[in-house]
């Protein structure tokens, strides 16, 4: 039987305490949030194997730096889910605010709904599966890891991009600067397949495009030296 | 930082319940704007004109204001004080003689409307909401908005909502970084506003694109246009509210619709206490897209 934390009665800073301790412990729990109530930073800083469920939508920086932890909201989640992730999964059932997934190190991050504006801005290893759409200016600056999106992307997808790969199987409105359709390669198939089952995407890899960095921003160009 | 709330009600068994809602989202916001607090509320037409307004001293300033006011216009006056505010109520067509007669009182025009009626303070949310009684209060529809100022100070006149014409007021969370500029073009027209706050020039462009002729949502496409800064805007009107969000989005923003009612709110959590909100589609409003809700 799942633990159940209540949040009607709980206070937060007493909720995410008995969490990270039993995320410590290493013994890999299940536990329950009832009425999150939108709060703000639930179930973060998790260091260790725990099973969270949260029964509703939460607020800013759900999951945040999460390490090991399976985090499941059956929400939506506001502003910075899993900001900072190290490893673990994170599942969000319904859509995420802006900057999901931001900073990310590792793990998996997975939407099943809608992301807004810069999913997975300077992501740095982090996986993103988002089984709808994602907004502008999405894996801005974004270093290392996938992000894969089922549905369309917004404006200046992937723009100063590094080497963070994109794949996309919608529509992209308008790519960043120095952000490029790449070909999609045997590798790149593999690791798409991988990761749309461990995410449960009902998706074949063929159908997604390739972008990524065309590498013009990595060293300064000494004829734009006039321009600075 | 601040804090925004909007509740359009499609049913009109919940009209009484208006005030109770709005108030249980607004305190919900406090920490997102703790400095000042306010609401419009949009109540029955009975074709007579609502004045709102506001004195620091309102025992001596509403002292006899009816029987002066009614002398000033000709015409019967009736005054509803609700703390620090009056609301004058008066046939329609006496609205240049009355603002003339209060601007001459030096009281502060908080909104006129024929639906409207404007409550704003200074201090926190639940003080701001219960010295008003504002869950008392019922409606088709209401804004309201917790402030945590920014860049003019903390004042009755800087509190929002901001209204600039009949029946139109605005919330805003963001700072727009063209507004003097704007102030100046819209003083060229001869529309002048009262403050040193950007809001305001933001209220009053959208009520000078409306006078010029504009609709609702074209006025709020034009703010994507001529505004420049950052801004998510709730703009309510007599038959409903409007909302639109800059090309940058990163003021937050959440809806909630269900067959009874369309919520705004800057956080999920001012939906927490909703009837059926579990139920509700819920979700973000998108960059530079205009939405209204509308009876």
């Amino acid at each position: 039987m799942p633990t159940t934390l209540d949040m009607a009665t709980t206070e937060l800073r007493e909720v995410n305490t008995t969490l990270q301790s039993a995320a410590k412990a290493q013994v890999n729990e299940p536990y329950v949030i009832v009425n999150p109530r939108g709060s703000h930073a639930m179930a973060c800083g998790l260091d260790g194997p725990l099973n969270v469920t949260v029964k509703g939508s939460t607020g800013y920086y759900t999951a945040g730096m999460n390490k090991e932890a399976s985090i499941t909201v059956e929400g939506s989640a506001g502003p910075g889910v899993a900001e900072n992730m190290m490893s673990g999964v994170v599942t969000i059932l319904g859509d995420a605010s802006q900057y999901a997934g931001a900073t990310g190190h590792g793990g998996l991050l997975n939407i099943k709904g809608n992301a807004s504006s810069r999913c997975g801005i300077s992501m740095k290893g982090i996986d993103i599966v988002v089984h709808g759409n994602i907004g502008h200016m999405s894996a801005f600056m974004a270093q290392r890891g996938n992000l894969v999106v089922l549905g369309d992307a917004g404006d200046a997808l992937g723009d100063s991009l590094y080497e963070a790969r994109l794949f996309v199987r919608g529509t992209v409105k308008s790519l960043g600067a120095d952000c490029v359709e790449k070909e999609m390669r045997a590798e790149h198939i593999e690791i798409l397949k991988e990761l749309l089952e461990r995410a449960g995407a009902d998706a074949k890899p063929e159908e997604f495009k390739r972008y990524g960095s065309a590498r013009t921003l990595y060293n300064f160009h000494i004829d734009n030296a006039a321009s600075y | 930082m601040c804090g925004i709330v909007g509740l359009f009600l499609k049913k009109d068994a919940l009209r009484p319940k208006l005030g109770d809602m709005l108030t249980d989202m607004l305190i919900t916001m406090t920490d997102r704007g703790p400095d000042s607090a306010g609401i419009a509320i949009y109540g029955d037409e009975h074709g007579k004109l609502k004045i709102t307004v506001q004195s620091d001293t309102p025992d001596t300033d509403f002292a006899g204001l009816e029987g002066a006011l009614a002398a000033a216009v000709g015409a019967p006056v009736t005054i509803r004080v609700v703390d620090t505010h009056a609301v004058l109520t008066l046939p329609l067509d006496t609205e240049a003689a009355a603002l003339a007669f209060l601007e001459d009182r030096k009281l502060r025009v908080m909104g006129v409307g024929e639906s409207m009626e404007i409550f704003k303070e200074v201090g926190l949310p639940k003080d701001v909401a219960e010295r008003f009684g504002l869950r008392a209060m019922g409606g088709s529809h209401g804004i309201g908005h917790t402030r945590m100022a920014t860049e003019s100070a903390v004042t009755t006149l800087g509190a929002h909502p901001f209204s600039t014409a009949s029946d139109q007021c605005l919330v805003h969370n963001g700072s727009l970084s063209n507004h003097n500029d704007m102030r100046r073009k819209l003083a060229k027209k001869g529309i002048y506003t009262k403050t040193e706050n950007d809001t305001e020039v933001g209220a009053a462009y959208i009520s000078s694109r409306i006078a010029e002729g504009a609709t609702l949502g074209q006025a709020l496409e034009g703010t994507l246009k001529d505004l420049d800064g950052f801004f998510t805007f709730v703009t309510g009107t007599k038959n409903g509210f409007g909302v639109v969000r800059d090309p940058i989005a990163c003021k937050p923003a959440v809806m909630a619709e269900t067959e009874d009612y369309v919520a705004f709110a800057s956080e999920y959590r001012a939906f927490a206490d909703l009837p059926g909100i579990e139920g509700a589609r819920v979700w973000e409003p998108e960059p530079a897209t205009v939405y209204f809700w509308e009876r």
